[in-house]
């Protein structure tokens, strides 16, 4: 029982990393990205095309991709998603639910259908022995260090820095943020170019501990979707606990059942729907 | 001597709905005016068309000798207009600090700071941590002010201070408001309490159906012309108003 939980546990902690960027986007200008787990495995091609490309090491090429990411989610924002945002949510999620369909056909074209991964001298098979006969992979434990530090650093952000005031500023009230001077569109910008390297992060670690294949992303995004729900929008920590909880979940269904470990994770989600519809620490605020 | 905020002919529109029908409107450095008039006579939109929140024609607006009309209201306030808006409308998620911080966001230089907001309302300094929508009413009309202080403007528009505030309080703000001149400060209130815009402003501005109805020094106008104008009895005198 202890093992599945300890598993669980490093399970929710990659559904975190799916799930912060949109959480940030979300929080900052109400807006769903239906693209969003394409884009992860978009960053999961990526890195594997650059790897097969130039002869460096894994981590060197992910750590290099994730100011690309940067730059590409700030021009997303400015070029593309900018204007599809105003009070009706629908032409934002008509927009990219398109490109969500591209990306995978896009991938699908360059990459064929079969699954690919991110080779890492082995890296991905070790294990740390724990007491009591459990051992531990040392890639998920890591992936689980990144999801709490980044948790902690985003909220870090939001609560404390300059670009988190004014990140709070225009999502309370975009007229009057203007009106001290921000520029909305500039800030929308900024939070996704932030997203999108959360996004590059996610698709590579994806990468190395598992496979990928074009048209894994809108699993990843419903992992992402329920993480936030549960956890409830407009709270970093809130999506942390709310990725641990369906982690966990996932991971006692597939103790159960092999077949069963996604749609108990669904159920999680749909109980606290139903008792919580605000989710479990909505709007925890500095 | 050139007005510091000048406005010609401006018209403003909501949609298709036209709001402003050609405002003229004038205010000299230094000095106090208030804008009166029923609810809808244009008032808030006025102020919003001067801050750049509605859009209207460059040469509507003249600040400084220069057009500002539909200027973003970014560039609006660097260069010196700062609006307290109808409401609040205070950064909820933000705490008191914080939203004074985003009044000073534009970086203008002057006097304004956390420190001498703090010694104008102390009553901020106490609560500066707390969550802005936590405070009283006439607390948050304090932040909602320091906001617009922080961006050191030269010109101060305040809209409807008063609203949905306790007399006592009313009073408060009001009697901060010499303070605030004293930094030489030049203000636009826009007040529905007639008595009280006629005490504290030198001038008047009477607004009616987005047309300017009556106007004039506050100490010469008769409370008859101000109904008239305020209420439009006798609207076809408007006209030549």
């Amino acid at each position: 029982m202890l093992e599945t939980l300890i598993q669980g546990l490093l399970l929710g902690g990659l559904y975190c990393l799916f799930a912060l960027g949109q959480s940030l986007m979300f929080g900052v200008m109400r807006l769903t990205n239906i693209a969003h787990g394409d884009f992860i495995i978009l960053g999961a091609y990526a890195a594997i095309a650059t790897i097969g490309a130039v002869a460096l090491s894994p981590w060197l090429i992910a750590a290099l991709l994730l100011p690309l990411a940067f730059g590409f989610g700030y021009g997303l924002q400015r070029q593309v998603l900018n204007n599809t945002l105003g009070r009706d949510p629908l032409p934002s999620l008509v927009v990219t639910f398109g490109l969500s369909i591209v990306i995978q056909n896009l991938l699908l074209q360059l990459f064929s259908a079969d699954p690919r991964s991110i080779e890492t001298e082995g890296f991905n098979t070790q294990s740390i022995a724990l007491p009591g006969n459990i051992s531990v992979g040392t890639l998920p434990l890591l992936i689980f260090a990144v999801a709490v530090a980044t948790t902690a650093a985003l909220q870090w952000l939001f609560n404390r820095t300059q670009l988190g005031r004014a990140f709070r500023a225009v999502s309370d009230d975009r007229e009057i943020a203007e009106l001290m001077g921000l520029n909305a569109h500039h800030v929308y910008a900024l939070a996704t170019a932030l997203a999108f390297v959360l996004i590059a992060l996610a698709g590579a670690l994806q990468a190395m501990r598992t496979t990928v294949s074009p048209s894994d992303g809108p699993l990843l995004l419903l992992f992402a979707f329920e993480a936030v729900i549960i956890g409830g929008m407009g709270s970093f920590w809130g999506t942390l606990v709310g990725a641990l909880l369906l982690g966990i979940t996932q991971q006692i269904g597939f103790r159960i059942d092999p077949g069963w470990g996604i749609w108990f994770g669904h159920i999680v989600f749909l109980a606290v729907l139903v008792v919580r519809p605000q989710g479990l620490f909505p709007k925890t605020r500095g | 001597m050139s007005a510091l905020l000048e406005t010609r002919a401006l018209t403003a529109f909501y949609g298709d709905a036209q709001a402003l029908f050609g405002i003229e409107f004038q205010i000299s450095a230094g000095d106090m005016v208030a804008v009166i008039g029923a609810n809808g006579a244009g008032k808030s939109t006025f102020m919003k068309a001067v801050t750049g929140l509605v859009k209207t024609q460059a040469e509507g607006v003249r600040f400084q000798d220069k057009p500002i009309g539909g200027l973003p209201p970014g560039e609006i306030v660097k260069r010196g207009i700062a609006l307290v808006p109808e409401g609040r409308r205070l950064f909820p998620s933000l705490s008191v600090e914080e939203n004074l911080l985003m009044g000073g966001f534009s970086r203008r230089p002057g006097p304004w700071s956390l420190a001498l907001l703090f010694k104008l309302f102390p009553i901020l300094a106490e609560k500066r941590a707390q969550p802005a929508t936590s405070l009283s009413g006439g607390q948050q009309q304090m932040v909602a002010i320091g906001r617009a202080l922080m961006s050191n403007p030269t010109l101060l528009l305040c809209d409807e201070l008063s609203l949905g505030l306790a007399p006592i309080v009313i009073k408060e703000i009001y009697d901060a408001l010499p303070a605030i001149c004293a930094e030489g400060m030049t203000v636009v209130i826009v007040e529905q309490d007639v008595a009280m815009a006629q005490q504290v402003s030198q001038r008047i501005y009477c607004f009616q159906e987005g047309r300017v109805s009556l106007q004039g020094r506050s100490d010469e106008l008769t409370r008859e012309q101000i109904s008239q104008a305020y209420f439009g009895i006798g609207t076809e005198e408007r006209a030549h108003a």
